[in-house]
């Protein structure tokens, strides 16, 4: 059997661009992926914290002092956020991998709960957080 | 060599991977793992974040917020590093991809031997 020619075929444009129009799928698709990568930033900044904790008292007022600053809490909130769309978008794949959920419509709804769930249960911990 | 190989030889046994469905199952077990972990840990990090020093200190020497920071690190980061090497592989290609791959592995075992040793030293 000959081996197919490969490298010169056409190739379906990107899902985002003039290609498409809006898609909630593509974008909720997209959207996981971005929080996934951005949730590194969260890592980062809770190990940096971590570590000026466990180094001494003027390490810790430096990255407390950035953690809690307001573009700190910007930040922060915004990592929440990506934690909960990139769970609850998680939670999507593992009930695709069912073999569930996949027609378009049901994907479709899925998606715009996924993100309204998510913007619900980031306000709901940032209160739950706030009056301790 | 892979020049004369058929897409059907490829797609045999362990596949065009050469590893088999085990990267997808990593990733499945780890997000279970972290759907639990994860909203624990927001509440556990999110209530010691904005104690002073010493107080901050003494909550991260008990035992449960030490445990729930440590496994989140070490479960999310993996799970990072698995899933960061996907949308490199998926974007990048050639010698590109591979400092990619490699990039990612090398930060995140970095980001998380300096946040395991924090979290050892508080807690110890």
């Amino acid at each position: 059997m000959p081996d197919i020619p490969r490298g010169n075929r056409p190739l379906s444009p990107f899902m985002l661009g003039s290609a498409y129009r809006f898609q909630w799928t593509s974008a909720t698709s997209i959207l996981n992926r971005i929080t996934g990568m951005g949730l590194m930033v969260g890592a980062v900044l809770v190990v940096w914290w971590l570590m000026a904790l466990a180094t001494g008292p003027r390490a810790f007022a430096l990255a407390d002092g950035v953690l809690r600053s307001p573009l700190g809490i910007v930040v922060l909130v915004g990592c929440l956020w990506a934690m909960w769309y990139h769970l609850l978008g998680g939670i999507r794949h593992l009930v695709w991998s069912t073999g569930r959920a996949l027609e378009i419509h049901t994907a479709i709804r899925f998606g715009q709960a996924i993100v309204a769930l998510s913007v619900v249960l980031t306000v709901l911990t940032v209160l739950v957080l706030w009056w301790r | 060599m892979g020049r004369f190989v058929t897409a059907r030889k490829r797609a045999e046994n362990l596949g065009a991977s050469g590893a088999g469905t085990e990267h997808f199952w990593q990733m499945i077990v780890s997000s279970v793992a972290l759907a639990v972990l994860l909203p624990v840990f927001a509440f556990t990090f999110g209530s010691i974040l904005g104690l002073p020093y010493e107080a901050a200190r003494a909550e991260m020497a008990r035992p449960f917020p030490a445990l729930v920071t440590a496994l989140t690190l070490l479960v999310g980061l993996w799970h990072f590093r698995q899933g960061a090497q996907v949308v490199a592989e998926d974007y990048a290609h050639g010698l590109p991809r591979k400092a990619l791959v490699i990039a990612t592995v090398v930060i995140t075992y970095g980001v998380l031997a300096v946040g395991l040793f924090a979290v050892a030293r508080l807690a110890l």
